[in-house]
């Protein structure tokens, strides 16, 4: 009797946490080949750019000191780092932007619409077992990441913390695919617009910050230094920016330098680090994404009154 | 059992996706059971089995895999689902299929598969979008006995079609759509009375002939007559009150008849008749 409502128990825990479309997710995923695929490429990637920059580094060191050393480890575990968050960003809208299109294209979507799950499920459920394929193709990556440990000049807790902002990222990219899969009828559109949001994320971002940077260099030149703002502004554009972003994680004065104005006196000062800014700032655009699908995934039945 | 019959872009399948809660009606009120589809969707969702006129599969799902991820959708416990699965498969003739792969079904069993999947909350009204399009004429003749077997069961069916003598001798009641207006509706039979514009009557004389057609084409009912050696064959605009009037009136003007009957029309005639200058492609 006890273990029978045990079991009911543990039953009903995990069908609220894996409900129907969501195991259903889970199944069909890794039952295509084509997942297999992008583990082994994506994996063979990362291990190519490890061994490509060991590589490098021993042939430049060659007349120098023999041994690989903990300040190129580091530059290492950057490097990696880069190349993960490049990765990711290829990856991340490619996996999400065709979940509901994809649906809709295989006539697959209104039988699903005509259950009783709710709009909030599916979209959840296809955010979440998209996410779940990520984390799982990042955590194949680890043992590339045991080559820095080999070396040192690591800590445990930045890889853990890198490791979370990674997949911070990956359900900022997953929301802007979800919710261009949701409005857009064709998966090949959806996809577009979510590469074209990506590429502004991590090259737009970046080109507007360099470019203002250059212009307000200028401006301030002229400036007594006590009359100028005690950090520029546009050091938040780069918190918009998800490389920078994680920069600023493994290399905290980057913060300072974003925010910093050349030629002033004293400390520049700036109210968060950009990581910390970046998680704000994309929470509530995630949010904001995640219940635009919700709301557009079925038609609007209640007319306005 | 309801058929809704009409022309390709009429509107049947737009009917369908709005009763399915699947599109919002630009005006007028649509309610199942009770429960306004608009106000009540959820509720609606929990009475009706929609089977679009095309739909996909998830191709990499065994076929009691399908059913299983249907029936969890729906909320139905898996200890039920156990028990209720085999029971729909052996309904639609999938029982040996149990194992396969959906993928590797033919167009028909995937027809019926769907259809399997429409069962599985039990629900009380099955809208089905052209059941049998694209099926070969043995896997229609199966599916026909699903409906039938559904019909018998109880369960309300809307169906569509544009196979019409199918549908003929499944449903109780048609509706005929046409731009988005139901033109006609009602039993088969009655319509095929109310609707039929013409209806062609032979005429088989001992002699005079041609006396007959001359005195039928002067009938105001007659829009046509047409002579086949001792036989008159006279297109009639009149109902049956005026089918029996003009019979005694032939033979108040003395011909003799052998026989004075009415070529059967089929509901496919009638369809072509009303629908006329609509597009009809059926």
């Amino acid at each position: 009797m006890k273990n029978g409502s045990a079991a009911k128990g543990r039953s009903s825990w995990s069908s609220k946490l894996v409900n129907p479309v969501l195991d259903k997710e889970f199944r069909l995923r890794m039952r295509t080949p084509r997942s297999m695929w992008a583990l082994f490429f994506y994996v063979g990637a990362m291990g190519a750019a490890a061994l490509a920059f060991i590589y490098l580094m021993t042939e430049i060191n060659r007349h120098g000191p023999s041994a690989f050393n903990p300040e190129e480890s580091r530059m290492m575990f950057i490097f990696i780092s880069f190349a993960q968050m490049g990765l990711i960003a290829f990856m991340a809208p490619g996996l999400t932007a065709g979940v509901i299109s994809g649906e809709r294209e295989k006539q697959t979507l209104n039988l699903l619409l005509t259950t009783q799950q709710s709009s909030a499920t599916i979209i959840l459920s296809k955010l979440v077992s998209s996410l779940a394929f990520m984390i799982l193709i990042v955590l194949a990556t680890m043992p590339v990441y045991s080559i820095v440990f080999l070396y040192g000049g690591i800590s445990p807790w930045q890889l853990l913390g890198l490791f979370l902002f990674f997949v911070f990222v990956m359900f900022v990219l997953g929301a802007f695919g979800l919710l261009f899969s949701t409005l857009f009828k064709r998966t090949m559109l959806a996809v577009i617009a979510t590469y074209g949001v990506t590429l502004f994320l991590f090259i737009g971002t970046a080109l507007m910050f360099l470019f203002l940077n250059g212009v307000l260099q200028e401006l301030y030149r002229n400036v007594p230094s006590t009359g100028a703002p005690p950090y520029r502004w546009i050091g938040h554009l780069l918190a918009l920016n998800p490389a920078a972003a994680m920069y600023s994680i493994l290399e905290p004065s980057l913060t300072r330098q974003a925010f910093f104005v050349s030629g002033m006196q004293g400390n520049s000062r700036s109210p968060m680090t950009l990581w910390q800014e970046f998680i704000l700032i994309y929470s509530i655009v995630t949010s904001l994404l995640i219940g635009l699908s919700i709301r557009y995934l079925r038609p609007r039945l209640k007319r306005r009154t | 059992m309801f058929g809704f019959v009409g022309p390709n872009g009429a509107g049947k399948s737009t009917t369908m996706l709005i009763l399915s809660t699947l599109m919002a009606p630009t005006s007028g009120s649509v309610k199942v059971d009770g429960f306004e589809v608009t106000e009540h969707p959820k509720e609606v969702r929990k009475r009706i089995g929609y089977m679009p006129d095309f739909f996909g599969v998830y191709d990499q799902f065994k076929t009691t895999e399908y059913l299983h991820f249907y029936g969890a959708s729906y909320g139905i416990p898996k200890s039920e689902r156990d028990q209720l699965i085999p029971q729909l498969l052996e309904l639609v003739n999938l029982s040996d299929k149990r194992d396969a792969y959906v993928d590797t079904l033919s167009r028909g069993m995937k027809q019926r598969l769907c259809l399997a999947r429409c069962l599985v909350h039990d629900p009380e009204l099955l809208i089905l979008d052209e059941p049998a399009s694209g099926l070969d004429p043995r896997a229609r003749i199966e599916m026909r006995e699903i409906l039938k077997e559904l019909k018998a069961m109880g369960k309300t069916i809307i169906i569509s079609s544009h196979i019409l003598p199918e549908l003929a001798e499944m449903v109780d009641e048609i509706g005929v759509i046409e731009h988005g207006q139901i033109i006609a509706q009602g039993k088969v039979a009655d319509i095929q009375n109310r609707l039929r514009v013409k209806r062609i009557l032979s005429v088989r004389l001992t002699g005079r002939e041609e006396e007959a057609e001359a005195f039928l084409r002067n009938h105001p009912l007659v829009t046509r007559t047409m002579r086949d050696d001792r036989v008159v064959h006279v297109h009639f605009a009149g109902g049956d009150e005026e089918q029996a009037d003009l019979l005694r009136q032939l033979l108040d003007e003395g011909f003799r008849l052998i026989s004075f009957s009415e070529a059967q029309t089929n509901l496919e005639d009638i369809f072509l008749e009303i629908t006329k200058g609509g597009g009809g492609t059926a």
